[in-house]
């Protein structure tokens, strides 16, 4: 139990670094996942490896703040600087088991939307797919990352920039990409796994009002022991390690 | 043949006419070549074509300074804080075409292109509205076993920029850390364009040949230009202006806003020079990795 308060992304960090198993090779693109891949390899997951779309391969953490894959930090004592076609030709072949996710709009299947949002009748223009759409279509596994706030959880969203599950129960079944999609969501109040390709609640962070959280999602959001996957727990804060750790690599706090 | 020797980085430049297609921003997040971005706003160059995996900055600035008609990449802004308001605006506007791209689709069709044929199969794509609502891809049959691929075409831009540590007078590149998708590109283009740290005797390029990244036939232009990725990293020179990517953020929201900030950083100065001295930030690298000796000989 952390003995200090921590921040929601501080939480997120933790949660998500949880979702790298030792011995994966994880794709790492921009924000918190540049923090929780080092907070991974730092304490449950040391031979795990990142790969970043620039080109980049590591098996530790930077020595040094950064606020992007390229930043000199994460190239120096990399394992290797290579190009993006040697990573994505990884990916590919299926040699890349997770890969992190952001988005402002995601379903209950998890297809994600990082391109065009509407507000009203307006229509907002974001930055991409940037690899997202490589990575949703073809690691073993992607987690979500993303802010909860109740505009970002959609019916449909208005553009699928990242591919989840199939709207038939299947998965990724009868899906064209051939990775695995999502596994989980991860957002500043809960957690959430996958079952026959749907969103379900796994576990609520601490403080959060469960049914209040739920409410800001469109549709009714099955939870584990609806579908018979446990219960419904408390999300593990993050422990004081973990708390020095995240300070370390993100000393201003900037990301998290 | 080998690159015309360039004496200023405004002659390189000038040989980029308005209504290029210009890949840039190629090692991604590393190495942009802004110093050269940057005068093709000065020169007037216009109604541009950029191609590129993910642009951090360069593309919004251009298009902020109406140098752009269109726009092939999988990602426009700012990595530091999201959105590029200039970029964004355009599209919202429908002043400039966007042809959305994943970061593998654009290195695909560059490698396409380097390759000299006419697409390549791919396992992304499908089941994306990347896919979906693109003009550009289709969708195919591996002839072999029957699977259901994407296929994405060749794109041969006519222009290259890259920015590299050092790089002989004749056109022969050295460059180190992650390379993005550099090598499709080059190998794509029609021109390149390099701006280097440094111009170095070709001994120097000769005694290391595992790190020659571009040979010179490849190369239509080499110019000597220091910081001239700025404010981006380059390895073994200087690291990334943070604060420089969140103060054009806050800077540029507006048209106007953007022109005053354009004003001051790309118009307002007659060279990198001048640029620099405009900088107020120690980029220094505090801890050099020198890496171990390479040995060759006979």
């Amino acid at each position: 139990m952390a003995s200090e308060t921590y921040t929601p992304r501080e939480l997120m960090v933790s949660a998500a670094a949880a979702e790298i198993e030792d011995g994966d090779t994880a794709f790492v693109g921009m924000r918190l996942p540049l923090i929780a891949f080092q907070l991974a390899v730092s304490t449950h997951a040391p031979d795990s490896m990142a790969v970043y779309e620039s080109g980049v391969v590591r098996d530790g953490p930077a020595d040094g703040f950064i606020h992007t894959m390229c930043d000199l930090p994460n190239l120096n004592h990399a394992v290797s600087t290579t190009g993006m076609l040697d990573i994505m030709s990884r990916l590919q072949r299926g040699d890349v088991d997770v890969g992190f996710l952001g988005g402002a709009e995601v379903d209950r299947y998890g297809n994600l939307n990082t391109t065009r949002v509407r507000a009203g009748d307006e229509e907002i223009r974001l930055p991409g797919s940037g690899g997202a759409c490589d990575i949703a279509c073809m690691a073993g596994r992607t987690v979500l990352l993303m802010p909860h706030e109740p505009r970002r959880f959609v019916e449909e969203v208005n553009y699928v920039t990242s591919p989840g599950h199939s709207a038939d129960g299947s998965g990724r079944g009868n899906h064209p990409a051939p990775g695995g999609g999502p596994d989980a969501l991860v957002t500043s109040k809960a957690t959430f796994g996958f079952a026959d390709g749907e969103l379900f609640l796994r576990s609520v962070h601490p403080g959060v009002d469960r049914e209040a959280m739920l409410a800001d999602f469109p549709w009714a959001v099955r939870t584990a022991p609806e579908i018979g996957e446990g219960p419904v727990t408390t999300t593990p804060e993050p422990t004081d390690e973990e708390l020095e750790l995240i300070r370390t690599f993100d000393p201003d706090g900037f990301w998290t | 043949m080998s690159a015309e020797p360039a004496e200023t980085l405004s002659d390189a430049v000038s040989r980029i006419p308005s209504g290029s297609s210009v890949a840039t921003g190629l090692a991604l997040e590393h190495a942009i070549p802004f110093a050269a971005g940057h005068e093709l706003a000065r020169q007037g160059t216009d109604d541009l074509t950029l191609i590129g995996p993910i642009s951090d900055l360069l593309f919004d600035q251009l298009i902020g300074c109406g140098a752009v008609s269109r726009v092939r990449a999988a990602w426009v802004g700012n990595v530091s804080a999201g959105t590029g308001y200039r970029f964004r605006e355009a599209v919202e506007s429908d002043g400039i075409d966007v042809e959305n791209h994943s970061n593998f689709s654009v290195a695909l069709a560059l490698r396409a292109g380097a390759l000299g044929v006419p697409y390549l199969p791919t396992r992304s794509l499908l089941g994306s509205d990347v896919f979906a609502e693109s003009d550009l891809f289709e969708r195919g049959t591996d002839p072999f076993d029957g699977e259901e691929v994407a296929l994405v075409p060749a794109i041969e831009p006519d222009w290259a920029i890259v920015h590299a540590q050092r790089a002989s007078p004749e056109g022969d590149v050295h460059l180190w850390g992650n390379t993005g998708i550099v090598d499709p590109a080059v190998g794509a283009a029609e021109n390149v364009l390099v701006t280097a740290e440094e111009v170095v005797e070709p001994a120097v390029i000769h005694s290391d040949p595992s790190r020659t990244a571009i040979t010179r036939e490849q190369v239509s232009a080499v110019v000597e230009c220091p910081w001239g990725a700025h404010p981006s990293p380059v390895a073994g020179h200087y690291n990334r202006d943070n604060e420089y990517y969140l103060a054009y953020h806050g800077a540029t929201d507006t048209q106007a806003a953007f022109d005053e900030w354009a004003d001051e950083w790309v118009y307002g100065v007659e060279d990198r020079e001048e640029y620099m001295e405009r900088v107020d930030a120690d980029l220094s690298i505090t801890e050099p990795t020198v890496a171990a000796e390479v040995r060759y000989g006979q």
